[in-house]
Formats: structure tokens, C-alpha cells, sequence
């Protein structure tokens, strides 16, 4: 099981990329993670989406294999990331993953050329440098020193060092904080791009329009627990809840919230007889889910 | 480095074949050659690591230089500090430089990172050894050069003597080596590693004969203290290859023990292995 030898290619459709059941995880005393389950299907992009200490990066660290467990059951492209020596998962488990972590240090005195390639030269069937180079927006700055960079580009070099082993899963811990908003687009686009090509990706982020935009599914977790999970636009209920239905009034603006909000704006037709001035029907928007489910939602 | 294209590891993926890992030596040759590219573009350690020695023979040889060493052996002290240096310069570059080195890249993170991908773990010291040993050459001749050109050092004719070179050169930097990662384990952070490790080495240099010469000069309890550690055998066995056959009578053992040399360093290598295989860690403590 365990090993560099168990190098073979995953088939579409076999058992899920990652396989959680009841992950426990405390640092003297203060428990991290407290009985986590969570299931990523293979291709599939999964957002982490939680405060700060809610244990996203605790999780990320433990699936990848750089941080043990106290309890717990996981299975991470079919291996157990703490299986091999010294709690360690094999050459061949390592070759098939791909992490960008929050606090991953670079060598300021290569180029990025030199360090994509050399981090590539590690892989069974690297990504070609120049073509990762590239697909990150560093190609201006392929024969700049890394200690030039700036944040921003030292961030997506993490990327392209984590993408040019050719992963079948990838890691994205916090991958945008930092960023402008146009590099945030840029690295969507990328992200977007690696799923396409049929990369797992399980990415944690505390911005809901990151999660929103790149997520085929987001799972809420707060001080270590996941509190709900789902399509984005079904999370916690989005589609099902009450909606608010709002419009001008004779006496001015009126807002209401119902269950039922196709029967409102029926009877509203018939009483304005057509035509219902200002007219809006909202949904909750996914940040007022998302401050529901982590704020108030254990009163 | 070996271009590989995506095409046929494409193919082979697709037809279900496994993918070779690239071979553990072309790990190792890689780490080696990116840790010497490294290093060398590093100017200031370069400049620092590797002409520190040669600057303190100067400096003690001119202060020290007009005395010559009791006993009538006509050993000069430019000699004795050359062959002291030499150990002080390879406990440098292997204990010193490689142990802080290793301290700043767990708490910077590259271990982290290197040790998520599939390089073999032995591969990342495969390549610091590379990059000590070249360091260690580069400073050791520079050191000689100044000691043949100013000090009365003559290099030595008999192929005995450079044999024993050898094996006292790779015992004392691979003991160094080892005790220098194992060191850079112990502080919680990379800021306490450069002074426990710099102090160590200070207090060892002032009692192993390098910087206080000859050896006998220095009183007998902080020798014994020093026989613990491998630098006063290192240098011993320097003395050994550079002195003139009649510098033997200035050992306090009145031999140069090569075989006692040989068993210490070799004991500080399996030793400083265990420690490393036990407490050698890619991340900085949490």
C-alpha cells in the first residue's frame, strides 16, 4: 500500500480524491479540529470557506500529509497520508499532490526559471517549466531573482511550484490573500483552468466570492466543524428559506419576507392591476448564509 | 537536469502505465548543484566562509608569529596555527555554516516545501555534504596557499601523509556535518540557532587548538573537555599531515593517535546520524 512504487494513475470515476470521518486535531488543549467529515469526488473544486482558527489550515496540512492527527480516519487519493515512516506518506503519494501553503519559503537567490526547474525535476511526469512559467503570468519574470519578486508575483511562483509536478490534487491554502483584485481575476482564471484540465483542487479561502466563483461545492467549518456544506447557491439553504419581496407602495417603499414569494407578487399584480412599481425579489445572499452559519448560528 | 517532455509521460499516463520517480543520485546531483549555485551567488558568506581562515592565520601569526613553540622541535606557530586553522575552517563551513543554514531554511520554509515534493528525503543531504565539501576544499587551500607562501608550511611529499589527509578531512567535516544539523534542531527558532551554534564553536576553537597553540598551552581539564568533541582530533590529526615529524613532542599524548582519531570521529558520525534520523525536522516547531 504504502510507497514509492504505487505510482499509477487514478481512473475518472473511481473512489473519491479525499475521504474524511471524524478528524480530531487539538494543540495543548485548544482542539483545532473537532470531528471533521468531508468527501471530495475526484475533479471536483471544494472550497474551506471559515473565519480565521477555524482549523481550514490545520485540515490542509493534515490531508497533505505535513501534519499528524490525534483521531480519525483519512484517505487521501486512496492512501493514508500518515502511512509511511515516521508518519510520512511515500515518494510515489507526494508526486501525485500539489500544495501551495500559507507559509512556504523560496530560495531569493535563484531565479524562477532555476527553481521551477529544479522543484520539476523531482516529478515523475513534470508540467513543462516554461509552459507553468506562463501559465502563472511569470514570464516577465522568469530570469528575475526570487528575492526581487514582489508578494504578489511570489505567490503565484508558489503556484507554479506546486502545479508543475502535474498533480491530480491540489492544495490551495489562502492561495489570493495579499493579491489585487486583478490578480485575483488572473488567478481564478488559472484555477479554472487546472479544473478543467481535471485537477482536484480543495482550496480554503475566507472570501465568499472566491469560494463563490471557483467552488462546485463550499463546506462551511467553524472552530472545527463543518457547519454546512453545498452547492453555492444552495448552501444552507438559499433556494429553499424565505425570500424578500419589496416594492412602491402608496405610502412609500415596502418591504416583505415570505415562503412564498411567487403568491405575494401574484397578489400584488392583481391589486396594482398589472404592472408592480419597483418591483424586487432577493434571495439571502450568500454572505448573509455565511455570517448566519458562523456568527449566530449556535445562540 | 534531464529535459523531460509531457508528450510520452502523456502517453504512458494515459495507458496506465506507472511513472518512474526520477532516480534518488539525480535527486541528490540536483540538490548538489543548486546548493552549490546558491551558495556561490551568496557573495558575502562566500567571501566570508571561505577567506575567514586565511584572514585569522595572518591575523595570529603576525601577533603571535615571532615565538617559536617550546621544545626545540623548530616548529614555527605560523605552522601550528595553519594545520588549527584548517580544522577551525572545515568546523566552520560543516558545524557553523551548514547548521545555521539548515535552522534558517525549517523556519523559511524550504524544507516544508522541499519535503512535500517526492524528492527522497536523503537527497537533501546528499546535497548539503556536496556543497560543504566543496566549500571545505576551496577554504582548506586557500589556507595552505597563505601558510606555503608566509608561514614556513611545506606541503607534504609523502603519499602517507596525504592518505592520512584524506580520511581526517572526510571524518572531521562528515562529524561536523552531523553535529551541525542535529544542533540546528534543538532551538525553537532559526534566530537562537546562529548564536548556541557560534558559541559552541568559539568556546571549542579556544580549547582544541586552534585558536591557543600549541594544544599543551592550554590548561589540562579544558583539553579533556575539548577530547569530548571532534574538533581538537581534527585538528590533531592536521597537525599530523602539515607539522614536521618532530612537532609529535609538543602533543600532550606524545603521539598523534590516528587510530583514537579515527574512532572518535566515526563514533560522532553514527552518533550524530541517530540524532538527526530521530529528531531531524522539515517544519518549525508549533
Amino acid at each position: 500500500m504504502l510507497g514509492d512504487m504505487s505510482n499509477a494513475i487514478a481512473e475518472p470515476g473511481q473512489d473519491p480524491a479525499v475521504l474524511v470521518r471524524g478528524l480530531r486535531k487539538s494543540y495543548q488543549g485548544h482542539q483545532a479540529v473537532d470531528g471533521i467529515d468531508l468527501d471530495i469526488s475526484r475533479g471536483e473544486v471544494l472550497a474551506l470557506l471559515g473565519p480565521n482558527g477555524a482549523g481550514k489550515t490545520t485540515t490542509v496540512e493534515i490531508l497533505a500529509g505535513q501534519r499528524g492527527r490525534d483521531a480519525g480516519t483519512v484517505e487521501v487519493l486512496g492512501q493514508d497520508p500518515a502511512s509511511g515512516g515516521r508518519g510520512r506518506a511515500g515518494r510515489g503519494w507526494r508526486s501525485r499532490i500539489g500544495i501551495v501553503a500559507q507559509s512556504a519559503g523560496t530560495v531569493p537567490e535563484l531565479t524562477v526559471t532555476e527553481l521551477v526547474r529544479h522543484i520539476a525535476g523531482f516529478y515523475p511526469r513534470p508540467r513543462d517549466p516554461a509552459e507553468v512559467i506562463g501559465l502563472t503570468g511569470l514570464t516577465e519574470k522568469k530570469d528575475a531573482r526570487i528575492g526581487l519578486l514582489s508578494g504578489g508575483q511570489a505567490r503565484r511562483l508558489d503556484v507554479a511550484l506546486a502545479v508543475v509536478g502535474r498533480p491530480e490534487l491540489l492544495f490551495l491554502d489562502e492561495p489570493t490573500t495579499g493579491f489585487d483584485p486583478k490578480a485575483r481575476r488572473q488567478f481564478w482564471d488559472l484555477i479554472r483552468q487546472l479544473s478543467e484540465d481535471g485537477t482536484t483542487i480543495l482550496l480554503t479561502t475566507h472570501y465568499l466570492d472566491e469560494a463563490e466563483a471557483l467552488a462546485s461545492r463550499i463546506a462551511v467549518i467553524k472552530a472545527g466543524r463543518v457547519v454546512a456544506q453545498g452547492a453555492p447557491a444552495e448552501l444552507g439553504g438559499r433556494t429553499q428559506g424565505s425570500a424578500t419581496v419589496g416594492w412602491d407602495g402608496p405610502g412609500g417603499r415596502r418591504a416583505e419576507r415570505t415562503a412564498a414569494p411567487t403568491r405575494l407578487v401574484l397578489e400584488l399584480t392583481r391589486e396594482f392591476g398589472g404592472e408592480i412599481p419597483g418591483l424586487t425579489v432577493t434571495r439571502p445572499a450568500l454572505e448573509d448564509v455565511y455570517l448566519e452559519l458562523i456568527g449566530d448560528s449556535e445562540r | 537536469m534531464t529535459e523531460i517532455t509531457a508528450e510520452p509521460a502523456m502517453r504512458a499516463a494515459a495507458a496506465g502505465g506507472p511513472q518512474a520517480l526520477p532516480a534518488a543520485w539525480r535527486a541528490a546531483a540536483a540538490r548538489g548543484g543548486t546548493e552549490l549555485r546558491v551558495f556561490f551567488r551568496d557573495r558575502s558568506t562566500v567571501g566570508f566562509i571561505v577567506a575567514l581562515p586565511a584572514i585569522l592565520l595572518v591575523l595570529l601569526a603576525s601577533i603571535f608569529g615571532s615565538q617559536r613553540a617550546a621544545g626545540g622541535s623548530g616548529v614555527t606557530i605560523g605552522q601550528l596555527y595553519t594545520a588549527g586553522l584548517i580544522a577551525g575552517g572545515i568546523a566552520a563551513t560543516s558545524f557553523q555554516y551548514l547548521g545555521i543554514s539548515v535552522a534558517i531554511e525549517r523556519e523559511s520554509g524550504i524544507l516544508r516545501r522541499l519535503s512535500a515534493t517526492p524528492m527522497p528525503h536523503v537527497a537533501y543531504f546528499a546535497g548539503k555534504v556536496l556543497q560543504v565539501l566543496v566549500c571545505a576544499i576551496a577554504e582548506t587551500a586557500l589556507l595552505l596557499a597563505v601558510g606555503v607562501a608566509f608561514y614556513h608550511v611545506s606541503l607534504p611529499s609523502q603519499p602517507g601523509r596525504w592518505l592520512t589527509f584524506a580520511w581526517v578531512f572526510l571524518l572531521g567535516t562528515a562529524a561536523c556535518a552531523v553535529a551541525g544539523i542535529a544542533v540546528s534542531s534543538l532551538p525553537k527558532r532559526s534566530a537562537g540557532a546562529a548564536p548556541l551554534i557560534s558559541l559552541l564553536l568559539t568556546v571549542l576553537e579556544f580549547i582544541s587548538g586552534v585558536f591557543v597553540v600549541p594544544l599543551t598551552s592550554v590548561p589540562k581539564p579544558l583539553r579533556d573537555v575539548a577530547a569530548v568533541f571532534p574538533l581538537t582530533w581534527l585538528a590533531q590529526g592536521m597537525r599530523s599531515v602539515f607539522l614536521p615529524a618532530a612537532a609529535v613532542h609538543l602533543e600532550p599524548a606524545g603521539s598523534w593517535e590516528h587510530p583514537l582519531i579515527a574512532l572518535v570521529l566515526l563514533a560522532w558520525i553514527a552518533g550524530g546520524l541517530a540524532v538527526c534520523a530521530r529528531m531531524f525536522r522539515w517544519q518549525p516547531r508549533s
